[in-house]
This record gives C-alpha cells, sequence and structure tokens, in this order.
C-alpha cells in the first residue's frame, strides 16, 4: 500500500462566524484525480486554497507526501511552520484559478518562465525551451510573444496551466478553472486537462461545476456540504446512485440547471 | 529706458538654480516616496511607524518653516549646509512625503489576484515586489507623481529667503535695481509656466510608453 501523497486531518477554519470547513478530513493517493463538488459555500475551494497555502487553518493537520504543511518538528515538537518551510512545501504544490491571474506586463511566455527562474534559478535558456514545450502542449507555443490582454479567456487560462506546470509540481489544483469563460471556450480547456491526466501521473484535485467533465475525468468524487465531506465515490456512483440525500438534492439541482452530467 | 538684456540673463542664471533645485529635490522626493511608501506597507511595526511619523510630520509642517529649519536650525546641531543642500533637502523631504502616499496607494491598488499567483508560483515578498507589483504599480503613480514634480517646481521659490539665488530671488534683485515689478515677474511667471508645462509632457510621454511596455494594448 503507497503512502497517501495528501492526507487532511480534522481542518477546521471559520472566515468571522462562518465555520467554512468543519472538522475536514481526507486521504488522497499519488497519481489520484479527484474531483470535488457541492453548493457554493460548502467549502471546496477553501480547502483547494489551505493546500496552496493561500488560507492558514484554525485546527487539524495536513500532511504533503509524509511531511507536515502548516508544522515543522522543532527537538520533537510541533510548531508552527515558518515562512521558509512553507515555501519549501509550496514546491510539490501548483494551482490554476477561476480567473487565471496571468501577469498582464509580462508576454505569454514570461509568464511561464519568470517563477522557474526566480524561484529555482534555471537558466533563461533552459527555462524558455522548457516553457516552450508547456506552451506547446497546452497549443500556445504561437502565441508566445503576446501579452496576455490580447487572448481569449480559454487562451489565458491555457497560458496559467503551462505556468502552473513549469514549476514540475507533484499535485496540481484546479480551481473553478471553467467557470469563469465563455461556453464556447470551455472546451478548449478541459482538452488540456484530459491530455494532462492521460500524460502525466501528477495528482490532480478539481473543484468544478462541470459535472459531465468531473465525471469522465475523476478516479473520485467528493460532495462537499458545510464543510464536511458528506459523500465520496467512484463517479458512477455518486452521479448515478448517490446515497446521501443532500447529494440527491444537489445533483437534482444541478440537473435542474440546464448542466450536463 | 533701461537696458534688459543684462537683468534677463540674471534672470536666466537664476532659472538654472530653480532647474537645478527643482531635479535633484525630485530626485530626493522619489527615493524617500519610495522609502515611505513602501515602509508603510512593512510587516515590521517599527518600520510603519517611522513611515507614518516621517509622512505625517513633513504633510502637516509648513515647507517654509522645514527650510529655515534646515537652514538656520541645524547648524546648532553641528549640521551646516549650503543654501542648495538645504533647499534641495527641504523641498526632497517634504514632497517625499506626499509622493509616499501615491506609492503606498498605487501598491495597494495591485490586485490580491496578482500577489495569489505569486504565492503559488512560490516567489518570495520582496521577488513578487520587485518583479509583479511595482511594474504594475508605477503606471498609477506616474499622473500623480507629475503633479507633484511641479508642486516642487512652484515650492522652489521659497528657497529665495534662505538667499540661494534661484528665479524668484533674482527676480527681486532686478526689481530692486530697477524699481520696475512687471518685466522681472511676468518673466519668471512665465518661465515657471514653461517648465511646469515641460514636466507635465514629459511626464505624459513617460506615461505613454510605459503603458505599452506594460500590456502592449493599453494607450494612456
Amino acid at each position: 500500500m503507497p503512502e497517501p501523497i495528501i492526507k487532511v486531518d480534522g481542518i477546521t477554519k471559520s472566515f468571522g462566524s462562518f465555520k467554512v470547513l468543519d472538522g475536514l478530513s481526507m486521504t488522497v493517493m499519488p497519481g489520484e484525480k479527484l474531483a470535488l463538488i457541492g453548493p457554493s459555500g460548502s467549502g471546496k475551494t477553501t480547502i483547494l486554497r489551505i493546500l496552496m497555502t493561500l488560507e492558514r487553518i484554525d485546527g487539524g493537520h495536513i500532511q504533503i507526501e509524509g511531511e507536515h504543511l502548516y508544522h515543522m518538528e522543532r527537538n520533537g515538537q510541533l510548531m508552527a511552520a515558518d515562512e521558509k518551510h512553507l515555501a519549501r512545501m509550496r514546491q510539490k504544490i501548483g494551482m490554476v484559478f477561476q480567473l487565471f491571474n496571468l501577469f498582464p506586463h509580462k508576454c505569454v511566455i514570461d509568464n511561464v518562465t519568470l517563477a522557474p527562474m526566480l524561484t529555482k534559478g534555471t537558466p533563461k535558456a533552459a527555462a524558455e525551451k522548457r516553457a516552450m514545450e508547456l506552451l506547446d502542449m497546452v497549443g500556445m507555443a504561437d502565441k508566445a510573444k503576446n501579452m496576455p490582454a490580447q487572448l481569449s479567456g480559454g487562451q489565458k487560462q491555457r497560458v496559467a496551466i503551462a505556468r502552473a506546470l513549469a514549476l514540475s509540481p507533484r499535485i496540481m489544483l484546479f480551481d473553478e478553472v471553467t467557470s469563469a469563460l465563455d461556453p464556447e471556450l470551455v472546451e478548449e480547456v478541459l482538452n488540456v486537462m484530459r491530455k494532462l491526466a492521460a500524460e502525466t501521473d501528477m495528482t490532480m484535485l478539481l473543484v468544478t461545476h462541470e459535472m459531465g467533465f468531473a465525471h469522465d475525468f475523476a478516479d473520485r468524487v467528493l460532495f462537499f456540504d458545510r464543510g464536511r465531506i458528506v459523500e465520496e465515490g467512484k463517479p458512477d456512483e455518486i452521479f448515478r446512485h448517490p446515497k446521501q440525500e443532500r447529494t440527491q438534492t444537489f445533483l437534482k439541482k444541478i440537473i435542474a440547471a440546464g448542466h450536463r452530467v | 529706458m533701461t537696458d534688459w538684456s543684462g537683468y534677463i540673463g540674471l534672470i536666466l542664471q537664476g532659472a538654472l538654480v530653480t532647474i537645478e533645485l527643482t531635479i535633484l529635490g525630485s530626485a530626493l522626493a522619489l527615493v524617500m516616496a519610495f522609502l515611505a511608501g513602501m515602509g508603510r506597507l512593512s510587516r515590521f511595526f517599527a518600520v510603519r511607524a517611522l513611515a507614518t511619523a516621517y509622512i505625517e510630520f513633513f504633510r502637516g509642517t509648513s515647507i517654509f518653516v522645514q527650510l529655515f529649519w534646515a537652514y538656520f536650525v541645524l547648524p546648532f546641531f553641528g549640521v551646516s549646509l549650503t543654501p542648495l543642500q538645504a533647499g534641495v533637502l527641504a523641498l526632497g523631504l517634504n514632497v517625499g512625503a506626499y509622493g509616499a502616499e501615491v506609492v503606498r496607494g498605487a501598491i495597494k491598488s495591485v490586485g490580491k489576484e496578482q500577489y495569489e499567483a505569486c504565492v503559488a508560483l512560490n516567489l518570495g515578498r520582496w521577488q513578487t515586489m520587485r518583479h509583479i507589483v511595482l511594474p504594475q504599480a508605477l503606471l498609477v503613480m506616474l499622473p500623480t507623481f507629475g503633479n507633484n514634480a511641479i508642486e516642487l517646481l512652484k515650492a522652489t521659490a521659497v528657497v529665495s529667503l534662505i538667499s540661494l539665488t534661484d528665479m524668484t530671488f533674482q527676480a527681486q534683485v532686478v526689481r530692486a535695481q530697477t524699481g520696475n515689478t512687471l518685466v522681472p515677474f511676468s518673466t519668471i511667471l512665465f518661465l515657471y509656466f514653461i517648465m511646469a508645462l515641460a514636466i507635465s509632457y514629459g511626464m505624459r510621454a513617460l506615461e505613454r510608453r510605459m503603458a505599452r511596455g506594460l500590456d502592449g494594448v493599453r494607450t494612456a
């Protein structure tokens, strides 16, 4: 039995008086593709942001490849992680955002090469070679010298995926990456993700409202509600035969809203 | 009939001093603006407190008094400055305090999502500031920096009070010697205006150039 790559144990997180995560626990195995679904405010995006260290936890533990994310051991004691520890742990994780978050003042290839050059000291030529390979994989090689403002939403998101891949993370987090896109642009981004899933052994966690894609893409689906995982299982089990009433209600609503499952 | 050519030459000499003061004062102001503006956003309390104290003090007291302090009071503490040094110091510190708020505001105008992308890409604080935040913030600062530079240019006139032979000082000399106020003061009015116009156009050109460089599609 291989070790889990992510172990989340009893995480609590509140924004003011609103409890977003209420003792959330989950484990993810290396290479697994997970879809996190559920109503808004259920905590699925929050756990992604916590894994990327964009939000701090109130309580609980997270381990990445057997190492604590928010804690470090000093003289046998567990204490809060410092910035250096967090920076080292972040190398294992990459994230793609709903609104792309490209750097508007840098051209496409510079967006991709910036982090490897600054954080890993990769020489410019090597970083650019790798960037071109990645841009080629997401179908954006011909736009390498364009500025982000000259791209469509789908193109921006594909560049953002290449940018995150440039650091070769072991885990990739996708936070509603197609939600801000015009419907006709969604497919080009999903295609890139399918390719990624097929060609790499990266662990991928995906928060999405695209139930059809979640069904085809994921090895396992986690249904979130009120800060907990209410139900989890293979896509067919969750989407065709949900056991929990809350899962059934949610899926009914989603289908009524016109989403394909 | 007065022969004006010599007097106009005197005023033009003063204009050079005014330009020198404006350039040196602006350079100091720019440095102070970035130091104090970024200092106000520091995560260290002491740095924030120091930056805030500087800004509030120099915004809250008169440039005239600051200049007199720099020139007449500092010698009592063993620091003797030439009129030019005192002028540059007072002007730079005073305008720098206003500029600091511009720097702070512009840095804060860069969206949270840019910082989050930097965390996700594992950039350090300084790398984030240097490569992502400041280049975008600079464009936001430029128009107000132009205003500040013009304010500084106009404030240089007060240095005539510590006997620095700037444009206003020379106009007063000419007035004393000729008994004519209209000619010297119309001349410097015009010259100040031309200088301000030059700053204005210069800044706008810079802004346009930077905007093009920034994302390739914007036109300022």
